[in-house]
């Protein structure tokens, strides 16, 4: 299984934390899978101008290339104005409109505030569902007093985290399978 | 030529109440006039007598087979496509085109030279191109080529020009894609124009300005039939209608109903800018493959389409949409003989087009199926369209 932690933001360092920690329990629950760290403020990326995926070259064809070939993938994202980042916006846009088909989507977000609980489900799942991600329907909400000094203080963001990556595991192994047995249905 | 005759309606019109005013002797004129109201397919080559015109295309792909995982030479699949045209001329097939596209997997970026080869080993089939990215190309070098393919054929050449679904040609060709609307906008209407003009005054943003400029040499007839390739969606094919111009619709899967739509957005913007749309032929453009049976249609052709379509846009097809291509709404035209016949027909029903081309060669198809489906097109398909759609 192919599993993708995107790192959604230029911005800070918390979302990292909070993904290299979700790489962390994937690598050691899972070590047989294939895991690939996506940090965007590692990535010169330009905005999309409507071509195929396939025609982007550099960091901006590595990236959307990658994305493409997961079977899941963990996108981590900082709340800024009440929205996702103009960053991860852009990984959307230079994707095609089914890419998410048959690949299982999950989310955590880091936020200066509990009141922005709620844009994940208001904004970025409504994304994800337009694009056919099979979505994990649970997040991981971190705040800022769940950090000190770019580590997790928090134990039950760990505990969290740690069912997150479960659940993106568990939902990819059974939708994978349940899709195999229903194509292999097909007499072609 | 329909822009032209667009505007000697209007001229005449003007002419007319100039008549009135002055009640001056307007006899030539009046001739005009007539002209403007017998227009009809025949300038597009088409009689719809003849019921509903079948075509072979091919985008030139140049893919591994699925099965062996092995590909051909580049040169063998340009020869294959040329020997499929021959054969194609031979079961009877109205018309054979070929498609430019820019990039990896594809063989035919120059599609006008491989047309040319088609011109010369046919005698009585229609070639074309499907489709011509006029956006990255001069317009006065793309007819040169065209007209003198017409030539070649005798009078048998057309042009489907199109903006690109793959867009390679735009880095490889030295374009923007920022351009990609107004590129094919002003180079699809220097096209028209030279075609219906043998001397072209003209100015634009994307080339340097024609000044009394003779484009030769002229096609066979004076011009040809030139369309307009429309992707899909009902917008798209309005900019057709209000071009006054053909229109070709390439359909992938769905719902026919679907693609009615665009068909009948195409006519509404014809009438909106004043042409008859009994006057412009439909052709619309899709996957085609028949054998024994739909299951073994489908068995066959699901790995190239698949596998195809990964490596060509970078998803595949999804089998749950394949198999709901077999039910008979679907636009799809891979199944057995007879479904596909019934499809054909319904189809024709619902969009009352003048022409079908098929596309059954891509993904590394071995030619000896390729071979067996036009055999099957010969003896069973076109027998059954022309009876059923002849007037």
């Amino acid at each position: 299984m192919k599993i993708v932690a995107l790192s959604g933001s230029r911005v800070g360092s918390k979302t990292r934390t909070a993904i290299d920690y979700t790489v962390q329990v994937l690598q050691d629950k899972y070590p047989d899978h294939d895991v690939t760290l996506l940090d965007l403020a590692d990535y010169d990326i330009q905005f999309s101008d409507g071509r195929n995926y396939l025609e982007y070259e550099g960091d901006t064809g590595y990236v959307t290339k990658t994305l493409m070939e997961a079977d899941a993938i963990i996108i981590g994202t900082p709340i800024f104005q009440a929205s996702i980042p103009a960053t991860l916006k852009n990984i959307f846009d230079l994707l095609p409109v089914n890419a998410f088909r048959d690949k299982v989507v999950s989310m955590l977000a880091t936020a200066g505030s509990p009141k922005h609980y709620l844009i994940l489900e208001n904004q970025l799942k409504p994304i994800l569902s337009y694009m056919k991600a099979q979505i994990v329907q649970s997040y991981v909400f971190i705040e800022e007093e769940d950090f000190q000094r770019k580590e997790i203080i928090n134990h039950d963001v760990l505990f969290r985290l740690e069912r997150l990556v479960e659940d993106t595991v568990v939902l990819t192994e059974t939708y994978q399978r349940i899709r195999d047995e229903e194509d292999a249905k097909y007499d072609f | 030529m329909d822009n032209k005759f667009h505007e000697l309606d209007y001229k005449a019109l003007i002419l007319n109440n100039k008549i009135q005013k002055t009640d001056n002797k307007f006899s030539n004129l009046d001739n005009k006039t007539k002209k403007v109201g017998i227009l009809h397919m025949e300038q597009y080559r088409i009689d719809p007598n003849n019921g509903l015109e079948f075509g072979l295309y091919t985008l030139g792909d140049h893919l591994p087979d699925p099965n062996s995982g092995e590909r051909i030479s580049a040169e063998q699949r340009i020869h294959e496509i040329i020997e499929l045209a021959k054969l194609a001329e031979q079961a009877g097939i109205d018309f054979f085109s070929v498609g430019e596209s820019h990039q990896d997997f594809f063989t035919t970026q120059a599609h006008t030279v491989v047309l040319a080869a088609i011109a010369q080993a046919t005698e009585k089939i229609k070639i074309s191109s499907s489709s011509t990215i006029i956006s990255t190309l001069d317009p006065v070098r793309a007819y040169e080529d065209f007209a003198t393919l017409d030539l070649i054929s005798k009078g048998r050449a057309e042009i489907v020009a199109g903006r690109a679904s793959r867009v390679g040609n735009f880095d490889l060709l030295g374009y923007s894609l920022k351009d990609y609307e107004d590129l094919f906008e002003e180079k699809f209407d220097l096209l028209l124009q030279i075609n219906e003009n043998e001397i072209v005054n003209w100015e634009g943003k994307y080339r340097a300005p024609l000044r009394n400029a003779k484009v030769l040499p002229r096609p066979k007839n004076g011009s040809m039939p030139i369309w307009r390739a429309v992707g899909g969606t009902p917008a798209s094919a309005r900019k057709a209608g209000y071009a006054g111009v053909p229109m070709y619709l390439a359909h992938l899967g769905g719902p026919a109903t679907i693609f009615k739509r665009s068909i009948d957005a195409y006519r509404d913007a014809l009438e909106s800018r004043g042409f008859d749309p009994a006057d412009f032929p439909v052709s619309t453009a899709g996957f085609f493959y028949t054998a024994e049976t739909t299951q073994q249609a489908q068995r066959e052709t699901y790995p190239h389409i698949n596998e195809g379509m990964k490596r060509t846009n970078g998803q595949g097809f999804p089998k749950q949409h394949f198999a709901q291509g077999a039910d008979p709404r679907d636009v799809m035209n891979i199944g057995s003989p007879q479904e596909v016949i019934e499809k054909i027909l319904y189809q024709h029903e619902l969009f009352g087009h003048q022409r079908y081309i098929a596309q059954m060669d891509f993904g590394g198809v071995t030619f000896d199926r390729l071979k067996r489906n036009i055999d099957t097109i010969g003896s069973e398909v076109l027998p059954a369209i022309r009876k059923y759609t002849k007037k």
